[in-house]
C-alpha cells in the first residue's frame, strides 16, 4: 500500500483525513449502491430517532401512569405468567436472522450461489416469523387487553398510540426487507450476478437487514425494558 | 458505466416525459416548481389586498385569508424553494459540474420527480375538497390544526400532511442521488476542494435535507394519526366549541420541537444552495477568483452543522427553561460568525473586480443586500429578550421574508439568468431581465422595509383585520396600502420573467458554449445544450479549481478547469508547490 508511507509534502494527522476525503477519487471506496444505502440508513436513523424521542417525551409528559411493561407483555403459558417471553423469542429470532444474513454475505463473496440463496431465504423466513409473532402480539393486545391507538384501559392512552406506531413502522421495515431479500435471493439463485461476478448487492441488502435488527434492539430496550 | 452503454432515448415520451436524463428531470422540476410558485404568488397578493384594502375584495373572508396564508407559506418554502434548489439546480448542475455523465441512479432520479409531482397534485387537490385547504398557518401547530374552527380542518389538513409525507419520499430519493453523485462520481482531477461552491452548497443542503426531513415525516405521521385514528400524540385534554374532546394527555410542544428540528435546518437547506450560486455568479461576473475559497467551504459545512442545534429559537414564546433559552440564543448567534465570513468574502471578491453588471450579477448583488438586511434583523429575533415583544408582530414577517423569501428567490433568478444559456443555448433578453431585476429588487424593499416599522409599532402578524386595536395608529393603514400596491407591482412584474423565459427559448440571442467566459466544468461541454451523456466520448479531466479568472500572464482572462496551463491563483495549489 503506497498510502502507508507519507512523503514529506503529504499532510499527516487530521489533515490527511481531509486530504483523503477530498481527493479526486470516490470518497468511499465502495460501489455507489452501497454508499447510497449507508446514507439512506443514516436518514432512516433520524426517522427512528424522532419516533423514539417522541415516544419518550409522550411517556414523560403523560399525566396518567404508563402500563407496567412486564405485565402487559407477559404471556400465560400453562399456568405460569411469564413476563416478556414472547418478546424474548422475537428478539432471538431477529438476532439469529442477522447471523444467517452475515453467513449469506460470506457465501456470496465465495460465489457459492446455492448456499447464499439458501441462507437468504432462511433470513427471510426468520423475518416472516418475526412479523407473524408481532401480529400475534398485536392481536393479544388489541383483542384481549383492549388496547387501542386512541385508548388504553391499563393507563396512558399514548401507550397504545406509540406502541402500534413504532412497532408498526418497524414491522413495515422488516416486511419490506423480507421482500427485498426474496427478490435478491431469487436473482442470486437464477445466476443473475454470475456474469458480472459482483455479489455486492447481497451485502447491500445485508446492510439494510442488520440496520433493521439494530433498530429493534433500541425499540426493545426503550419499550419493553423501561 | 461505459459511454457505449448509454443509448440516448429517441421517442418524444422517453426523451422529454419519462426521461432519466438529469437535465430533463431538472427542467421538469423547475417548471413544476415555478408553476406552483405562481399559485403561491397570487395567494400572497390576495392576502395583501385584504390587509391593504380591507373588504375591497368581498370574497376574502377570514377563513379564506388563513387558507391563503397557510398555502402561500407552505408552497413557497417546500414546493418552490426546496424543490427548485435541490431538484432543479441540483439535478442540472451536479453531474455537469463534477464531470459525471448523469446522476448515479437515473431511475431513482426520475422517480423522485414523479413523486414530487404527485405531492404537488395532492396539495393542489386540497383546494377542491369540502372545507378547502388547511388554514392552520404554515407551521400547522396542533391542537388547532386538526380541530373545527380552523378552516380546512378535515380534508384540507389531511391532504396537506399526506402531500408533505409524499414530498419527503421524493426529496429523499433525490437527496440520496445528489449526495452519492458528489461523493462517488467526480471525474479525474475533481477533488472536493475543486468543486464549485454551488455544488458545495447543494451537497451540504442535500445531506441536511436527508437528516431534517425525518422530523417532519414523523410529526406528519403522528398528526395524521391524531386526526384519523384519534390518537393523542399532540392533543391535550380540552374543550372545543363547548364540547369536551376525547383527546387527552398529549404534548403540543412535542410537535413544535419536531417541526422546528426540521424547520430550522430547512432555512439553510434553502440558503446554502443560494450561497453557493451567488458565490459562483459573483466570481464569474466580477472576473475574479472567489475570496477565501476554503473558508467559504468550511463556512457552508459549519453553518449546516450548527443549524441542527438552534431550532428552539422559534419557540421562545412557547415557554421554556431559561437555560435552554440561553443555550439556543447562543448557538443562534454563533451562526452569525460563519455567515458573516461569507458576506465579507463576497464583498472582498467584488473588491477591485472587473464588474460586469449583467442580469445574473445584478441578482447576485441584490442577494447580498437583502441577505445582510435580513441577517441583521435576525440578531433581534435570536435573542430571547428582544424576540418576545417582537415575536408576534410584522417584524418577524419582514425578517424572514428578507432572509428566506426574497434572498433565495433572487439567487434563483440569478441562477436561471446565468445557466439558461447552457440549458437552451440561447440568452435571456437582457433589457427585460434588468427591468425584472429592478422592479423585483426595489419592490421587495418597498414591501418589506415598512413591515419592520409596522412590527415595532406592535402590529400583530397573521390577523385578518384590525378593528378595535387602538394602539395601532391610523397611519399604519397608509403603509399597509403602500405595501399592497408594491406587492401587486412586483407580482405583475414576474410575468415579464415568465414571458422572457418562454420567448427566449425560440427568439433568444444564440449564446454559444460559454457566453459569460466561466471557468467551471458545465461550460466546457462539447455541445450546448449538453447532449445525453454530457461529455461525448471522453470524460473531462480537471486540472485546477473553478476560479482562475484574470490570472496574471495567462492568455485569456480565465482558465477553464480543463486547462492544463501551469498558471493559477489557487492558494491551495501554490501551497503544494505546483506553481512553476
Amino acid at each position: 500500500m503506497a498510502h502507508l508511507t507519507h512523503s514529506p509534502s503529504e499532510p499527516t494527522g487530521l489533515r490527511s483525513l481531509v486530504a483523503d476525503w477530498s481527493a479526486d477519487r470516490e470518497a468511499f471506496k465502495v460501489p455507489c449502491g452501497k454508499a447510497m444505502m449507508w446514507i439512506f440508513l443514516l436518514s432512516d436513523t433520524f426517522i427512528f430517532g424522532c419516533f423514539l424521542t417522541g415516544y419518550m417525551t409522550e411517556r414523560m409528559a403523560s399525566p396518567v401512569p404508563w402500563p407496567n411493561a412486564s405485565e402487559v407483555f407477559a404471556l400465560t403459558i400453562g399456568n405460569a405468567k411469564i413476563p416478556l417471553i414472547l418478546i424474548a423469542i422475537m428478539t432471538f429470532v431477529l438476532i439469529s436472522s442477522s447471523g444467517t444474513m452475515a453467513m449469506a454475505v460470506n457465501c456470496a463473496y465465495r460465489k457459492d450461489r446455492a448456499k447464499t440463496a439458501a441462507l437468504m431465504f432462511a433470513t427471510a423466513a426468520f423475518g416472516v416469523m418475526f412479523v407473524s409473532m408481532q401480529a400475534f402480539e398485536w392481536t393479544k393486545l388489541i383483542v384481549h387487553e383492549g388496547i387501542r391507538p386512541w385508548g388504553n384501559p391499563l393507563g396512558a392512552a399514548q401507550f397504545g398510540a406509540c406502541f402500534f406506531m413504532i412497532t408498526g413502522f418497524h414491522g413495515l421495515h422488516v416486511s419490506a426487507g423480507v421482500i427485498y431479500l426474496l427478490t435478491v435471493a431469487t436473482k442470486v439463485l437464477k445466476g443473475r450476478y454470475e456474469e458480472s461476478g459482483n455479489y455486492q448487492i447481497v451485502e447491500i441488502a445485508g446492510l439494510y437487514w442488520h440496520f433493521v435488527d439494530l433498530v429493534w434492539v433500541f425499540i426493545f430496550a426503550f419499550f419493553y425494558l423501561w | 458505466m461505459a459511454y457505449a452503454e448509454h443509448h440516448a432515448p429517441q421517442s418524444f415520451w422517453t426523451k422529454y416525459v419519462w426521461s432519466q436524463d438529469h437535465k430533463v428531470i431538472a427542467v421538469q422540476y423547475t417548471i413544476t416548481a415555478i408553476l406552483v410558485g405562481l399559485v403561491a404568488l397570487v395567494l400572497s397578493d390576495l392576502m395583501r389586498m385584504q390587509i391593504g384594502f380591507p373588504g375591497r375584495l368581498a370574497f376574502i373572508d377570514a377563513n379564506h385569508y388563513y387558507q391563503f396564508v397557510t398555502m402561500h407559506g407552505m408552497i413557497m418554502v417546500i414546493y418552490l424553494l426546496t424543490a427548485l434548489f435541490l431538484g432543479g439546480f441540483g439535478n442540472y448542475l451536479i453531474p455537469l459540474m463534477v464531470g459525471a455523465r448523469d446522476m448515479v441512479f437515473p431511475f431513482l432520479n426520475m422517480l423522485s420527480y414523479w413523486v414530487y409531482l404527485l405531492a404537488v397534485l395532492i396539495l393542489m387537490a386540497s383546494f377542491f375538497v369540502p372545507g378547502g385547504p388547511t388554514g392552520a398557518g404554515w407551521t400547522l401547530y396542533p391542537p388547532q390544526a386538526i380541530l373545527p374552527g380552523t378552516p380546512g380542518s378535515d380534508g384540507g389538513i389531511v391532504l396537506m400532511l399526506i402531500s408533505l409525507v409524499t414530498f419527503i419520499v421524493a426529496a429523499t430519493m433525490g437527496g440520496l442521488n445528489y449526495v452519492t453523485t458528489v461523493l462517488q462520481a467526480r471525474t479525474q482531477g475533481m477533488t472536493l476542494m475543486r468543486l464549485p461552491l454551488t455544488v458545495w452548497g447543494i451537497f451540504v443542503a442535500s445531506i441536511m435535507a436527508l437528516l431534517a426531513f425525518p422530523a417532519l415525516f414523523v410529526s406528519g405521521v403522528m398528526m395524521l394519526f391524531d386526526k384519523l385514528l384519534g390518537t393523542s400524540f399532540f392533543m391535550p385534554a380540552m374543550v372545543s366549541m363547548g364540547q369536551t374532546l376525547a383527546y387527552k394527555g398529549g404534548s403540543p410542544i412535542l410537535f413544535q420541537h419536531l417541526f422546528w428540528f426540521f424547520g430550522h435546518p430547512e432555512v439553510y437547506i434553502v440558503a446554502l444552495p443560494a450561497f453557493g450560486i451567488v458565490s459562483d455568479l459573483l466570481s464569474v461576473h466580477a472576473r475574479k477568483n472567489i475570496f477565501g475559497y476554503r473558508m467559504m467551504v468550511w463556512a457552508i459545512v459549519i453553518i449546516g452543522a450548527l443549524s441542527f442545534v438552534v431550532w428552539a429559537h422559534h419557540m421562545y414564546v412557547s415557554g421554556m427553561n431559561p437555560y435552554f433559552g440561553f443555550f439556543f440564543a447562543t448557538t443562534t448567534l454563533i451562526i452569525a460568525v460563519p455567515t458573516a465570513i461569507k458576506v465579507y468574502n463576497w464583498l472582498l471578491t467584488l473588491w477591485r473586480g472587473n464588474l460586469h453588471l449583467t442580469t445574473p450579477m445584478l441578482f447576485a448583488l441584490g442577494f447580498i443586500s437583502t441577505f445582510a438586511i435580513g441577517g441583521l434583523t435576525g440578531l433581534f429575533l435570536g435573542n430571547v429578550s428582544t424576540d418576545i415583544p417582537l415575536s408576534n408582530t410584522y417584524f418577524v414577517v419582514a425578517h424572514f421574508h428578507m432572509v428566506m423569501g426574497v434572498s433565495p428567490i433572487l439567487a434563483i433568478f440569478g441562477g436561471i439568468y446565468h445557466w439558461y444559456p447552457k440549458v437552451t443555448g440561447r440568452l435571456l433578453n437582457e433589457t427585460l431581465g434588468k427591468l425584472h431585476f429592478w422592479v423585483t429588487f426595489l419592490g421587495t424593499y418597498a414591501i418589506y422595509f415598512p413591515m419592520h416599522y409596522l412590527g415595532i409599532l406592535g402590529m400583530p402578524r397573521r390577523y385578518y383585520a384590525y378593528p378595535n386595536y387602538e394602539f395601532i395608529p391610523p397611519s399604519a393603514q397608509y403603509l399597509n396600502a403602500f405595501i399592497t400596491v408594491a406587492a401587486l407591482i412586483v407580482g405583475v412584474c414576474q410575468l415579464v420573467f415568465i414571458y422572457n423565459l418562454i420567448r427566449s427559448v425560440f427568439n433568444g440571442q444564440p449564446a454559444g458554449p460559454n457566453p459569460w467566459g466561466a471557468a467551471s466544468l458545465e461550460w466546457q461541454t462539447p455541445h450546448t445544450p449538453p447532449q445525453h451523456g454530457n461529455w461525448g466520448p471522453a470524460l473531462p479531466q480537471v486540472h485546477r479549481w473553478p476560479y482562475d479568472y484574470s490570472v496574471p500572464e495567462a492568455d485569456a482572462d480565465f482558465l477553464p478547469q480543463t486547462s492544463t496551463s501551469p498558471l493559477t491563483i489557487d492558494e491551495a495549489t501554490h501551497g503544494h508547490g505546483d506553481k512553476p
